[in-house]
């Protein structure tokens, strides 16, 4: 099972909490985040389904190449940690 | 006389009530975050704020307690872009314009007869309407599908924004628009139809042969008179223009004085002659005129201009005041307005003597009675 993380940022604006999903990619380890916490959908991703242009996603510790479509590959013991980037003052 | 007094700002949407000694701040909502636009729904008093977080995007939040509790609600979305449809380039930066929301920059009440309905408007220049009261809302497709919009650029933002909405009080099904830079748009059937208005607008920063082209004209900010809305105002980025057909055909007005640049217009809501405006110097100078803040108020139809100074700083001042960001209330005597630099001022004399409330505050987007 992967494991999808969270900034605690994002659990202050929406109910969402860590979770083990069984995903082969990141768009599916965080649509299964999404079906127990639908509100946090457009915190993630934007109205296209496109990562926002100011959070980033990492697997084990390397940002995801295909922010828009979301293909990166997860294994067994990945872990997906949504964040913010920086923005604005 | 008005109230209550809401400012969406950089930092917050901040609460202002008339106390018997005067306006009083009490209380900020969304503490730290961006509200760009908020709505106070007079038919049925709820409150629709939209917040920008900085990281997760825009959201609409809504109350039905008077801004003491609030709940997320819907947030416009554009619908995925259809296959085969290409993109839209923009003809100033080359850059392919977004097909997705950016900001909210507009929001407004449907009329008096058709209860639920809202207007929004956003970055990149989609319309949204909302036929239940903002829990759902759909993109005017008649609009957004048009040809001429891959004629629009974006003034100020990246991204063409349509900034200003008015349903005419006659007939609701009549909404007229206005995009930066997109021209002023007409439906009559309710968002179904669209018409390109605005003949005589002039934007005299484009090449010479494309002065008058009503499609990338840059109206900042229009309004009109609530009681006889063929009587319609524009604070342009080239000058203040005037329409006595219902934003049809439009006249410059020359005699503004001290500036005729600006971002926001007021319009009394029963004397069609007058109108109120923040001037700044030029648009590559957004200052006050010789550092020295005024409002400025035609009474006469633009045939001449009153600087209005008294309690506004007179040296040294830096103020702004954006389009959404000067207001009057529904009787045309207290009027308000906020800066970019963090201070308010409000007037219970139709402009002829300010008061600061603060200028300890955010930066001001957002000002609205009600």
């Amino acid at each position: 099972m992967a494991r999808v993380d969270f900034t605690p940022n994002l659990a202050r604006q929406t109910a969402i909490a860590s979770r083990e999903v069984s995903a082969e990619t990141v768009r599916e380890a965080l649509e299964a985040l999404f079906r127990e916490f639908p509100a946090a959908r457009g915190y993630v991703l934007d109205d296209q389904g496109a990562t926002r242009q100011h959070v980033a996603i990492f697997v084990d510790g390397e940002a995801v190449k295909d922010r828009i479509g979301l293909s990166d590959p997860l294994d067994e013991n990945s872990v997906v940690f949504v964040m913010q980037a920086l923005s604005g003052g | 006389m008005e109230k209550t007094l809401w400012l969406g700002t950089r930092k917050g949407l901040i609460g202002v009530r008339r106390e018997p000694d005067g306006w009083e701040i009490n209380g900020i909502s969304f503490r730290g975050i961006p509200v760009p636009m908020f709505l106070p729904d007079r038919r049925d008093g709820r409150l629709h704020a939209a917040i920008e977080h900085g990281h997760f995007g825009t959201k609409m939040h809504v109350s039905v307690d008077g801004g003491a509790t609030w709940e997320e609600e819907s947030c416009p979305a554009y619908p995925p872009k259809p296959e085969g449809v290409p993109d839209t380039i923009c003809p100033m930066s080359q850059h392919v314009i977004p097909w997705s929301l950016k900001k909210i920059w507009a929001l407004e009440s449907g009329g008096a007869d058709e209860p639920g309905v809202l207007w929004c408007g956003t970055i990149p220049g989609g319309l949204f309407r909302s036929g239940d009261g903002g829990a759902s809302w759909t993109l005017v497709e008649g609009l957004w599908n048009r040809p001429e919009r891959s004629g629009w650029f974006g003034g100020g933002a990246d991204w063409p924004g349509l900034h200003s909405i008015l349903v005419d009080p006659r007939d609701s099904r009549r909404v007229l628009v206005a995009i930066s830079c997109g021209g002023v748009w007409e439906t009559v059937d309710g968002g179904e139809n669209w018409e390109l208005l605005g003949e005589g607008l002039i934007a005299d920063f484009m090449p010479p042969e494309s002065v008058g082209d009503r499609n990338i004209q840059d109206v900042h900010r229009l309004d009109w008179c609530r009681d006889d809305p063929d009587q319609v105002w524009a604070q342009h980025h080239c000058g203040i223009f005037r329409s006595r057909d219902g934003a049809r055909t439009f006249e410059r007005v020359e005699r503004a004085d001290p500036s005729d640049f600006g971002f926001a217009v007021a319009v009394h809501p029963t004397r069609t002659g007058t109108a109120w405006f923040v001037p700044a110097e030029i648009d590559d100078l957004r200052v006050p005129v010789g550092d020295a803040f005024c409002a400025m108020r035609t009474t006469d139809d633009g045939a001449t201009f009153e600087a209005l100074r008294n309690g506004l700083p007179q040296e040294h001042a830096y103020h702004l005041v954006y389009r959404h960001a000067l207001a009057v209330s529904d009787d045309g005597g207290t009027l308000a307005f906020g800066t970019t630099t963090g201070s308010v001022w409000i007037s219970e004399d139709a402009g002829d003597s300010w008061t600061r409330l603060s200028a300890e505050l955010p930066p001001v987007y957002c000002v609205r009675f009600g």
